[in-house]
């Protein structure tokens, strides 16, 4: 198959349409806005639409409007706009309806910066809008992966009726690599018979809606979200290992900063230091599972990340208190260097001596 | 026996929940019998508001989608966009459209959305305790302005046909009231016209329509009328503020 050099951005667009998304609603941000430029010049090419929004919120209600019509919808931000984009994620996880949302990551808190950055990690992990749920949230780590993981969030997205996240930093959506399009594994999909498409007199009106008047209702509705989400945890999770067998220190990294650690893998394992990578796919349901396959000659574990350390808490859940859990990360839109992180290495191996 | 008068088909058997004297009752009515009118019910999708008028989408007996407080025309243009051959609207309060849904409603105008608009104005957040609205009158008691709205420290209430009528994509707009039967009817044809706005494909129609919450104005029904005629429309003038050529 013919492979082609995109960036990120772009990459990530065409997949969506690769997946059957003819409609995307977005506002211009910086690191993402590559991709609503893209889907303004090619979803008109296919009958598609491509709305402009006013606002993040706005832009996340008229994906909740087209999710509930029964069609492929999405749209992209960047952190601050991500932020505005909750209480709409909120309500589209409440009433159900699949999406796929791309946030390309920068640095805060606030306005911050435009530099690629990972400290969205709690907002995209824990459900940055209100009320109890969850949903996936895939971080590529190269833009092959990116182009994949979009395609088949589509299908992810359709299958739970749930909204599904794809966590880029600035470095994904700006950099350029050659992607190749692959027909994804398909899953069998539900029919969409809960969409307003209009009853046309032939059944009752079909209802979308987040509101639970009666507490024990709203109840019966949580634990039916929760069983959704616990399937998702069982069966969704992704993750990559690297060398861990024998390590003796596991460095726990996701998208950009995985790819700078796995070098820094290559690069201490040429000296004989046995070091190894868990790369979590999905950060969120988080992979709690790779870490039980961590051998009795693992003496660490450290987590690097470009925020001041927000996944730790992840780890620290995974780890269940067996080993030492260290820490390094940058922050701001700075990147992690290779030699910072070998330093951190050397410097945790002294101290276990 | 004649049956001279029933249920209009585009609302449900339902019963409404709303106070007594509330003229939510009377508007949904006039929407449905448009809507059967029209014979668009079956193509029809309403998205419902937050406000009193919250569950709008248990009445209407069409496809219903539930907003977020005030991002019912953002959603609105999620539908219309990727189901065009499709009728949609909104239905919103003065809380929903005229404060926190100000940007939405503005501009889904701009955009010239086609879809209808049904803005119900009754001049205070019903729903939350008769709070004030953008919409409450100078002097107007309510659980926010206990000593009555005043100018200087909240400005004066938002007009807003006449702000949509600023707005070159709102192409219909017309404000009307419903305290008395011949503004019913009158009510009743504008919601008509801004439909076949829609269903002509020219673009935004929004029908403003001054009503009544006897429970936070803390007035009988029958005074609640009297209040509105007299005190709401010499602030907000009835009228067609604009109509396309098409359907003139």
């Amino acid at each position: 198959m013919v492979k082609i050099l995109m960036k990120g951005n772009e990459a990530i667009g065409a997949a969506a349409i690769k997946a059957g998304c003819k409609f995307f609603f977005g506002y211009p941000i910086t690191p993402q806005n590559e991709l609503p430029e893209f889907m303004s010049r090619e979803l008109p090419k296919i009958n598609g639409v491509f709305v402009q929004a006013e606002s993040e919120i706005s832009a996340i209600n008229m994906v909740y409007g087209a999710a509930g019509a029964g069609f492929r919808v999405m749209t992209s931000s960047s952190s601050p706009g991500l932020a505005l984009k909750q209480e709409g994620i909120s309500y589209i996880a409440g009433a159900e309806l699949p999406c796929v949302i791309v946030n390309i990551s920068r640095g805060g808190p606030g306005l911050g910066g435009i530099q690629p950055s990972q400290a969205d990690y709690y907002m995209c992990t824990r459900g940055g809008g209100n009320g109890d749920y969850r949903h996936i949230v895939y971080a590529p780590a190269t833009l092959q992966e990116a182009v994949d993981l979009t395609i088949e969030a589509f299908d992810v997205a359709d299958y739970y009726r749930n909204p599904v996240m794809i966590l880029g930093d600035g470095m994904i959506g700006q950099m350029m690599e050659p992607v190749e399009f692959r027909e994804p594994k398909k899953r069998e999909l539900p029919l969409k018979c809960w969409a307003t498409d209009g009853t046309e007199g032939k059944r009752n009106p079909n209802i979308i809606s987040s509101l639970f008047l009666d507490p024990a209702e709203l109840e019966k509705h949580n634990f039916k979200l929760d069983k959704k989400y616990k399937d998702m945890e069982e069966n969704e999770v992704r993750y990559e290992m690297y060398m861990v067998e024998d390590a003796e220190i596991v460095i726990i990294a996701y998208g950009t900063t995985s790819r700078i650690t796995r070098n820094v893998v290559d690069a201490l394992r040429n000296e004989n230091i046995k070091v190894g990578l868990i790369r979590p796919i999905t950060i969120w349901p988080f992979p709690n599972k790779a870490f039980k396959e961590i051998s009795s000659s693992t003496k660490a574990i450290l987590t690097v990340e470009m925020s001041m350390g927000q996944m730790i808490d992840d780890v620290k859940i995974a780890n269940e208190g067996r080993l030492p859990v260290h820490f390094y990360g940058r922050a701001g839109g700075m990147i992690p260097t290779p030699d910072a992180i070998i330093g951190k290495v050397r410097e945790i191996m002294g101290g276990d001596k | 026996m004649t049956v001279v008068f029933q249920r209009t088909k585009g609302l449900t058997d339902k019963q409404f929940h709303y106070c007594p004297g509330c003229t939510h009752g009377v508007i949904h009515r006039l929407v449905g019998e448009v809507l059967e009118e029209l014979n668009i019910v079956g193509k029809s999708i309403g998205v419902a508001p937050v406000g009193c008028s919250v569950l709008a989408y248990d009445y209407f007996n069409c496809d219903m989608h539930e907003a977020a407080h005030g991002r019912a025309p953002a959603v609105a243009t999620g539908i219309k966009r990727t189901r065009p051959d499709n009728v949609v609207f909104t239905y919103q309060g003065d809380g929903d459209l005229a404060s926190i849904g100000t940007a939405e409603i503005v501009h889904a105008a701009h955009r010239s959305e086609k879809f209808t608009t049904i803005f119900v104005n009754n001049a205070i957040y019903g729903m939350t305790g008769g709070q004030m609205a953008p919409t409450t009158l100078i002097g107007q008691k309510s659980t926010t302005s206990p000593e009555g709205r005043d100018l200087i420290t909240t400005g004066m209430p938002l007009r807003v046909a006449e702000m949509m009528a600023t707005i070159e994509g709102a192409v219909f707009v017309e404000r009307v009231s419903v305290h008395n039967v011949p503004h019913i009817r009158k009510a009743k044809k504008a919601i008509k016209k801004a439909f076949e706005v829609q269903l002509a494909g020219i673009g935004f129609g929004i029908v403003e329509i001054l009503s009544t919450c006897p429970t936070n104005w803390g007035m009988t029904p029958v005074d609640s009328l009297k209040w509105l005629e007299q005190n709401m429309i010499p602030y907000y003038p009835l009228g067609n503020f604009r109509t396309p050529e098409e359907v003139r």
